[in-house]
């Protein structure tokens, strides 16, 4: 049983970093009421701008490559995001078309860069990605050890702290309140002397940052090249964590959490004697469908908040 | 001044021009001669009568998605879980395709049938959440899109086939293709765009003509006050959910009775589905409207492949596609420059 565990919770934690990063941005889009489905595209963005600049800089930065790969994609990212606050908080388009558009445009415009910089539509793998470690000293104390500290990627570790540092200035900071308050009745804050626009762009902004270092992430980790198809999906994952997660970053990196348990299941499940049996599209719709049930059984109704999705207007009733 | 209605045909139209004009620009940046580029996406069309069908055939599907997601959100719902749908749609037909035997004028409807079915058992899980339980029908979708792809690629494998990837060939009196249009042509169009152009009268007929499209644009429109009214809000959600998957459905048949005649695993999602987003909002969730923008889609798509020829990457297209939405989705702007513009003129 244990071993079962050793190999399940490395593979959770390497699946959901990701999904934890880009989730926890999508919370701060949101909680600002900015609904963001780019959050997909912003992840392409943020992996198509971290390898490039992996196989450009490799040479020159060495073994640092990779982190400062990651700091490319926050900033490509936060750029990126610009466009949908731009179009949602200044043009007051529709959050949901803008969002979709993001998506297209990013992965339009990273395939196309990629066929301009070394042209052909897949890059090479990247020779300098993050690599799993054993923490020292840590490893060693007796099954945690095995547990959490053995061949771990240090950005599995940033995810879960960064989720508490979200929590913290969520809602134990005058800057968190403020992002709570123009999400959930702009009009009252703006009373109170809130900047709403300027805020919303803040919490904007903060998606991108964080989902393109979920982008970048996955990237340096996981797929190790960018093609058409390297983020298939993870941004609607991240979504739809942020749904479950009830809109608060511990909630979401719990749910993130839980859609990378379901994966490593999917992966390792072939081994634990339990479900050797069982056929693997059982296992590959595992997450899927645990998710649904849970958000219908004990989840509940998630409300998201209350003025998500609707633009503000100065001087509207 | 402009009439609003003047305004919903106006700002897809500067919306289009603008994505074009910015889709030059970004072809002038990186030394590409736009002029040749656009003449290569209009060549990759117009010159042969197989692309030309190879155009239909991309426009019908599109057509179909694109009605999915504007008739759920005419009623106030996101069906983000097309994808799916057409998946599940696509397997259904192909099943009934070749594994019944019947005279073509049974057969054929049997298989839409299935297809639509499926694509409206799909949609009806995330309907039904949302109306018992109020679970956001988006993240169900999401994860029904998932649950599709590997229940039809599972299928594919396991039921259809031995352990094969792509099935056999439909049978003739299931397909949707037809010798004289091959003959005509030399490619698989097929008569999936009646099927298609029927759909968008059923759209028009159900919301413009009936009790229960009237309905289903109040519960849109304000659930609170449809709710007061005595209609049956929960009902109607599913209702629309429903039907909205039966078009999403249909558009899997199109690909598996038509273009490719049979079904194949996948990998990865078609992105029929998450492009009919696109193809709605650009049609201004209108029956007629729908029509024209998946036209507009499907010939850029099927266009764009010739541009290679011209030496532009095709991605080029898909750029501009998605400023064309962007610039739709902030009409506001557009509105409030042409009303600076029409102010002008009168000083």
């Amino acid at each position: 049983m244990l071993d079962i565990l050793y190999s399940i919770i490395p593979q959770m934690l390497f699946f959901a970093a990701p999904l934890i990063f880009t989730a926890l941005g999508g919370v701060y889009s949101e909680r600002s009421g900015v609904i963001n489905i780019g959050l997909e595209g912003l992840m392409v963005i943020g992996a198509f701008s971290s390898v490039t600049f992996n196989l450009l800089y490799a040479d020159v930065l060495g073994d640092a490559t990779p982190w400062y790969s990651l700091l490319v994609a926050i900033i490509a990212g936060m750029l990126f995001s610009l466009i949908h606050a731009v179009a949602t908080i200044t043009f007051r388009a529709d959050q949901t078309v803008t969002g979709v558009a993001i998506n297209m445009l990013a992965l339009g415009f990273g395939v196309f860069m990629i066929k301009q910089i070394f042209g052909k539509g897949q890059t090479d793998f990247i020779s300098q990605p993050i690599y799993s470690t054993d923490v020292p000293f840590l490893v060693d104390i007796p099954v945690i050890g095995k547990m959490f500290f053995n061949n771990m990627y240090i950005t599995s570790y940033i995810a879960i702290v960064l989720s508490f540092v979200a929590w913290y200035v969520l809602y134990k900071t005058p800057f968190g309140l403020r992002i709570r308050a123009v999400g959930e009745h702009p009009m009252a804050a703006d009373t109170n002397g809130i900047k709403v626009y300027t805020t919303r762009y803040i919490g904007v902004i903060i998606s991108g940052a964080l989902a393109g270092l979920g982008g970048a992430v996955f990237a340096m980790t996981i797929s190790l090249n960018f093609s058409v198809s390297t983020i298939a999906g993870q941004g609607f994952m991240a979504i739809a964590a942020v749904i479950f997660g009830k809109w608060n970053p511990l909630g979401a990196m719990g749910a993130a959490l839980f859609f990378g348990f379901a994966q490593s299941l999917s992966v390792v499940g072939s081994s634990i004697p339990l479900l050797e049996n069982v056929p693997q599209v059982y296992l590959l719709i595992a997450p899927y469908v645990l998710t649904i049930l849970a958000l219908a059984g004990f989840i509940g109704r998630s409300v998201a908040p209350k003025a998500s999705g609707v633009p503000y207007v100065k001087g509207s009733r | 001044m402009f009439s609003s209605t003047k305004f919903n045909f106006i700002i897809p139209i500067i919306s289009v021009l603008l994505g074009l004009a910015a889709g030059a620009i970004i072809m002038l940046i990186f030394g590409y001669n736009p002029i040749l580029g656009y003449q290569a996406l209009w060549n990759g069309v117009f010159d042969s009568p197989f692309f030309m069908s190879e155009t239909v055939n991309r426009i019908t599907p599109y057509i179909l998605t694109g009605l999915a997601i504007a008739f759920a959100f005419r009623t106030g719902l996101f069906n983000i879980g097309a994808e799916g749908q057409v998946l599940v749609g696509w397997v259904a037909a192909v099943w009934v395709g070749t594994a019944v035997d019947a005279p073509a004028f049974i057969h054929l409807p049997l298989a839409l049938l299935a297809a639509a079915a499926a694509g409206a058992l799909w949609a009806f899980v995330p309907g039904i959440l949302k109306a018992k339980l109020g679970v956001h029908e988006v993240i169900v979708s999401i994860m029904m899109n998932y649950i599709a792809l590997h229940v039809t690629n599972y299928l594919i494998r396991f039921v259809l086939t031995d352990n094969q990837e792509t099935t056999e060939p439909v049978k003739q009196s299931a397909s949707l293709t037809n010798d004289f249009l091959i003959g005509l042509t030399g490619s698989r169009l097929h008569l999936g765009f009646i099927v298609a152009l029927l759909m968008v009268l059923v759209m028009w007929i159900i919301l413009e003509r009936t009790k229960l499209g009237y309905e289903l644009k109040a519960v849109g429109y304000n659930q609170h006050a449809s709710n007061y009214a005595g209609m049956k809000v929960g009902r109607n959600i599913v209702v629309s959910m429903l039907i909205s998957g039966l078009f999403a459905g249909l558009a899997g048949a199109m690909q598996g009775l038509g273009s490719f005649g049979n079904a194949f695993t996948n990998t990865a999602f078609s992105n029929l589905g998450f492009d009919g987003i696109a193809v709605a909002l650009l049609g201004g969730n209108n029956p007629f409207g729908v029509v024209l923008s998946a036209s507009l889609f499907g010939f850029l798509k099927v266009g764009s492949l010739n541009m290679s020829s011209a030496g532009v990457p095709n991605e080029i297209i898909e750029i501009v596609i998605a400023l064309i939405i962007l610039f739709v989705a902030s009409g506001f702007i557009i509105r409030w420059a042409l009303l600076q513009l029409k102010k002008g003129e009168k000083k």
